[in-house]
């Protein structure tokens, strides 16, 4: 825990700041003036906030926790199983996610328009953000690492087959992709195909075998007594 | 011209990393108070969520490359809150003044977040020009890729997919329009259509004949083919 950041002249500005320099576009940003360790900056920043009561500690333990321990993949799983359960809940959910979405309470922020898009054997569906990281939060969390990193963003648009054998996963020759790179405020879902095997296991039983990447498309959902991953 | 987060079909970054299902949501501390900041700096409402991701992407390309996600995040955030004229350099510099900030009663108390987490930020808007197009229909994306209203601005439309052919999949329906929202120009909404254009229109060498893309784009980057 780092404590007591206060009223420190942590760094010196650059050359150019000093001279009262403020270009929108070059590279004596603001943010150098505060310091360069990522934690130490982000302290930094959270203390001074702080103490002119911009921010307020507690709602931010709050919002971590909200992302940490209340709001991730499971939502997606319970969404996804009751799908293979309930074929008119699927095909409303197709039809027009929001309603349905909303109704089971998973609405907010960055899932405000949701599609959600179904794998069959003829079309597998993959989802990224080339722009940036936009990703379904009421239904997915914060996105993991990967999802989030150049070589993902670079890459799922232009060789997406090359990247799922990353993930361990092969198509058939006859399974097209289609990649949704989500540029708007449209956040896509992917409903994975049903495995082999899962007939007759309750809604809890098959999300469980439903993992985050399945709803991304990296992934398939699990087999009925696969390993967790 | 691009910038440098525009970096769909790029080459070069080396195979994707996958994680543990089970791996923690924030990887290190600060990710998860770098995340709460920046969404408790937004309740303030200086900005929209199009000049937050503009400022992420107006970072220096140098800066963009060598910061970690959540290290862009935070120099941003410190950017536009000079910017906006919430904090001062001397703020950033631990040489600001004293005292509550004038905009202290807009801070997001613990027992309001819940409430603004699950209220969200619509995009979606009455009004603004008919649709123009409809599912099915060929078009053409703009090119260059650049934003019309602001040199250098803020746009949603991939170079990748620049001056490419595709069909309207489906309406969305009439969204902000980030290339003037970020820019304080106004929302200006348009309709905003799910297009799909095959892998082999946009890439030399694609994977497979039948693979596509889409994209959501709004009603003025594209025109009837």
């Amino acid at each position: 825990m780092i404590v007591c950041i206060i009223k420190h002249d942590w760094t010196g500005p650059p050359a150019a700041a000093q001279h009262g320099i403020m270009p929108h576009d070059h590279h004596d940003h603001p943010h150098a003036l505060l310091p360069p360790d990522p934690a130490l900056r982000v302290k930094a920043l959270e203390t001074i906030l702080t103490e002119k009561g911009l921010i307020d500690p507690a709602a931010l333990d709050e919002i971590i926790d909200t992302y940490q321990n209340r709001i991730g993949p499971q939502n997606g799983a319970r969404v996804v199983a009751r799908a293979w359960s309930d074929p008119d809940f699927k095909a409303a959910l197709l039809a027009d996610a929001d309603p349905v979405l909303a109704e089971l309470g998973y609405y907010g922020r960055q899932g405000e328009h949701m599609v959600v898009v179904e794998n069959t054997g003829l079309q597998h569906n993959m989802v990224v953000c080339t722009l940036c990281s936009c990703y379904p939060w009421p239904l997915l969390g914060i996105p993991p690492g990967w999802y989030k990193s150049d070589a993902y963003r670079a890459r799922a648009v232009r060789e997406p087959r090359k990247v799922l054998a990353e993930f361990g996963v092969t198509l058939p020759e006859e399974t097209a992709v289609r990649v949704w790179d989500s540029t708007a405020e449209v956040r896509y879902l992917v409903l994975p195909m049903r495995p082999e095997g899962a007939e007759g296991l309750s809604e809890e039983d098959l999300a469980a075998l439903v993992t985050r990447d399945s709803m991304i498309g990296t992934g398939l959902a699990k087999a009925p007594g696969e390993a967790p991953s | 011209m691009t910038r440098v987060h525009d970096m769909g079909g790029r080459f070069g970054d080396g195979p994707v990393q996958p994680e543990a299902e089970d791996a923690p949501v924030f990887a290190e501390d600060w990710h998860a108070r770098a995340l709460a900041v920046t969404l408790a700096c937004g309740a303030l409402g200086q900005w929209n969520i199009d000049t937050s991701r503009h400022a992420r992407e107006k970072l220096s390309p140098k800066d963009y490359t060598r910061f970690s996600y959540y290290e862009k995040w935070i120099a941003a955030l410190a950017d536009l809150l000079v910017e906006k004229g919430v904090l001062t350099r001397e703020d950033l510099a631990g040489k600001g003044a004293a005292g509550l900030h004038a905009l202290a009663e807009r801070a997001l108390k613990a027992e309001n977040v819940a409430a603004a987490l699950a209220k969200g930020g619509p995009a979606d808007r009455e009004g603004g020009p008919a649709p123009r197009f409809s599912p099915g229909q060929a078009v053409r994306t703009r090119i260059p890729a650049d934003n019309a209203l602001a040199d250098g601005g803020h746009t949603r439309l991939p170079a990748y997919a620049a001056g490419a052919h595709g069909y309207i999949l489906r309406l969305h329906g009439t969204h902000v329009f980030p290339d003037s929202s970020a820019h304080g120009l106004g929302e200006a909404p348009e309709p905003l259509y799910a297009v799909r254009f095959f892998a082999r229109e946009l890439w030399a060498h694609p994977e497979h004949p039948d693979d596509e893309v889409v994209l959501d784009l709004w009603q003025s980057y594209l025109e009837p083919l």
